[in-house]
């Protein structure tokens, strides 16, 4: 790369980027791509390059993510430009878009599925001079951060109302992979649950897809056709909740975004992924020079992990239930994670009065009591 | 297992297999014609943004059904021009059709996917699906029964008539057909043309039969399941039938394994999901041991008609 650029005359040593030299190459810099971002950096903006799963009119995940990603342009103004690019598989395809966006001159990328961390770790040494921030991972470098959000919390809410309104005392959860995200998911909706109705149970379907609504909408009747009648999901579109309106069950819950147009009736209340601020804050940090690599997860107290309204089902004692449970998540008066937690074989995994560390939820991977294994 | 749920199971099993039935019969007579389309998954695509847009708009399912049908022929026309009168690579050619019908598909749709729509409603009225058995027989929309009626009338067509024997024919030696004045090109036209409104009522199922919304590739590969189901039946639309029901099957058993336990575990979900696999070697297997009949694929399959005069 350097060789390709026209030096100033009255450098003999390779260029370090530094403000003194940036002020002598004055004029010339602006013939040098490499410099230009950095000696404009008051008036040339911050491009941030947002890399998605699904599509951005999924209903759910990529659409909170892109909500956000516009908020960061409505906040931060002519600070900032963006950039997406959407359905990109996990895998290296991933690598491929996260290197084109390092080439179009994005200096903060935000990959945000679980399944591009190999990728962001592996460009992310090949563009030292670029910010990566993966959503929901757990790899980390100098220039790689990772960020995610407690959705347990809003799961331990949705529990709740589930423990309380269910006429069965079982649920179903659609899951897309058994990832740490999804089994703490699941884990703290039955924690909750049985806090109400200590015979509830939980059933984990695995359907291997973020985004292939007949699969989802499949499950949810085998679920139902089995004697569920609250209905979870963790993948990122509404079919689940449209076969929950259709068959009259108890409900199920929005996940990523209100989903109560796909079901009035069915929808109990929504988690709404808020991701706007934490990438305001990034972006900021970066365009200040004060970013730093690290782990952020912030939850409903940060105002990143919301509750929708609650539907027409949920009665105004279950609400008031609902409420008092994510008011002490709010004020930490109270986590799902505080044990004692048996897990699904009866065995006793924290002991009583201990909460779990973020490491150990994060590397989550077994379920606690009530969860019906998947085979 | 109780007869309840059977039935649930059923009529899951037949809501998962009608759109891959539709696709792939629509399939077998393009192959059938010595042509190969792999754009099914693009036009399925097609059809499935049209019949949403349409029941959207419209509220009528049929209505939304018939333009499916013809967003699907339009496309399809589209691969026509290019492999039959341009001679282009109709692999190529397919792969770009289905790479073009989930872009369109994408763009169409912008703006519709925060919208609910009415899943079409049973054919028959509501009181002749009381009775179990009934329901069973009875409790479909208009797609399933079409389904059905297509198999047997796309196997009238191809045995019984002396159009199906021209299309067989044309797929078989194109140039005999040529030379005793038949039109190679305008018979394998009409049959590209009928893949095209096959893929497109297919894609149809899904925002009106399956999950009453749009989502970007929604069909999620059921198009490619399709392309391969018509080697898997070696063109034969009875085999056909049995083997999309076979798929709809396993597709829908493994999640019913996973959310049941009981008795429906005792067949372990992956095992479940690993069946269409091993199915698909047996048959393979079977037709290697018929010497005879080789695997009955169209002679003429996927190789462009020049005539030499």
């Amino acid at each position: 790369m350097t060789d390709l650029i026209n030096k100033p005359v009255t450098q003999e040593k390779p260029m370090t980027l530094n403000r003194r030299n940036l002020l002598k190459a004055g004029a010339v810099a602006a013939a040098l791509p490499l410099l230009g971002s950095r000696a404009f950096a008051q008036t040339e903006p911050l491009k941030v390059g947002f890399v998605l799963v699904g599509t951005i009119n999924d209903n759910g995940w990529n659409y909170a993510h892109n909500q956000a990603r516009l908020y960061l342009e409505e906040q931060l103004g002519d600070a900032v430009e963006t950039v997406y690019v959407e359905n990109v598989p996990e895998g290296p395809d991933c690598e491929r878009v996260l290197r084109e966006l390092a080439q179009q001159g994005c200096k903060l990328i935000f990959a945000t599925s679980f399944g591009f961390g190999d990728s962001v770790i592996k460009v992310a040494e090949q563009f030292p001079d670029i910010t990566f921030e993966h959503a929901t991972g757990y790899m980390r470098a100098a220039n790689v951060g990772t960020y995610n959000a407690r959705f347990h919390e809003g799961r331990a809410v949705c529990g709740t109302i589930a423990g309380h309104l269910s006429q069965t005392g079982k649920a179903g959860y659609i899951g897309s992979f058994p990832i740490p995200e999804v089994v703490m998911g699941i884990n703290a909706f039955v924690l909750a649950a049985r806090k109400v109705n200590p015979d509830f149970t939980i059933t984990p379907v695995f359907i291997s897809s973020w985004n292939d609504p007949a699969r989802e909408a499949d499950a949810a009747r085998a679920m139902i056709d089995q004697g569920i009648d609250v209905i979870a999901q963790h993948t990122d579109g509404p079919a689940a909740l449209q076969v929950a309106e259709e068959r009259g069950i108890v409900g199920g819950f929005g996940q990523g975004a209100d989903m109560s147009a796909f079901a009035p009736q069915a929808q109990l209340t929504s988690i709404i992924d808020n991701w706007g601020p934490h990438y305001v804050k990034t972006a900021q940090a970066v365009i200040d020079g004060t970013w730093e690599s690290k782990d952020s997860w912030p939850g409903l107290a940060e105002g990143e992990v919301e509750i929708g309204p609650y539907g027409p089902k949920v009665t105004e004692e279950v609400a008031a239930a609902a409420e008092a449970v994510k008011q002490g998540q709010i004020d930490g008066s109270f986590n799902i994670f505080t044990g004692p937690i048996n897990d699904h074989t009866g065995v006793e995994r924290v002991a009583a009065g201990v909460t779990m560390t973020d490491e150990e939820l994060l590397g989550m991977d077994w379920y606690v009591e009530g969860v019906n294994p998947p085979a | 297992m109780t007869t309840e749920l059977l039935i649930a199971i059923i009529v899951t099993v037949v809501g998962a297999s009608t759109p891959i039935l539709i696709a792939a019969l629509g399939e077998l007579v393009v192959e059938k014609s010595g042509v190969l389309n792999l754009g099914v998954e693009g036009m399925m695509l097609i059809g499935a943004i049209t019949a949403f847009v349409v029941t959207f708009t419209t509220g009528n399912h049929y209505l939304a059904i018939l333009c499916a049908a013809g967003a699907g022929i339009a496309a399809s026309m589209i691969f026509g021009f290019l492999t039959l009168s341009l001679s282009a690579n109709q692999t190529a050619t397919g792969l770009a059709l289905t790479i073009f019908g989930t872009g369109f598909s994408a763009l169409a749709g912008q703006g519709y996917s925060a919208r609910p729509v009415t899943l079409l409603g049973p054919l028959f009225p509501g009181e002749m699906a009381t009775h179990p058995i009934w329901r069973v027989l009875f409790g479909y929309s208009a797609l399933v029964y079409f389904s059905l009626i297509m198999v047997v009338v796309v196997w009238f067509f191809l045995k019984k008539t002396r159009a199906g024997l021209i299309l067989r024919a044309v797929g078989e030696n194109d140039h005999s057909a040529h030379s005793i004045g038949y039109s190679v090109i305008g018979v394998r036209f009409a049959a590209v043309a009928f893949g095209g409104a096959m893929a497109g009522i297919a894609g149809a199922c899904f925002p009106l039969l399956l999950t009453p919304q749009w989502a970007e590739r929604m069909t999620a590969g059921r198009g490619w399941i399709a392309v391969a189901l018509v080697v898997f039946a070696s063109w034969k639309p009875f085999r056909l039938l049995a083997g999309a029901y076979l798929f709809g099957l396993v597709m829908t058993m493994e999640l019913y394994s996973k959310a049941g336990g009981g008795p429906l575990a005792a067949i372990p979900a992956e095992l479940w999901a690993a069946m269409p696999y091993l199915a698909t070697i047996v048959v393979l297997v079977l037709i290697s041991i018929r010497r005879d009949a080789s695997s009955n694929a169209p002679a003429c399959l996927g190789r462009p008609f020049l005539p030499s005069n």
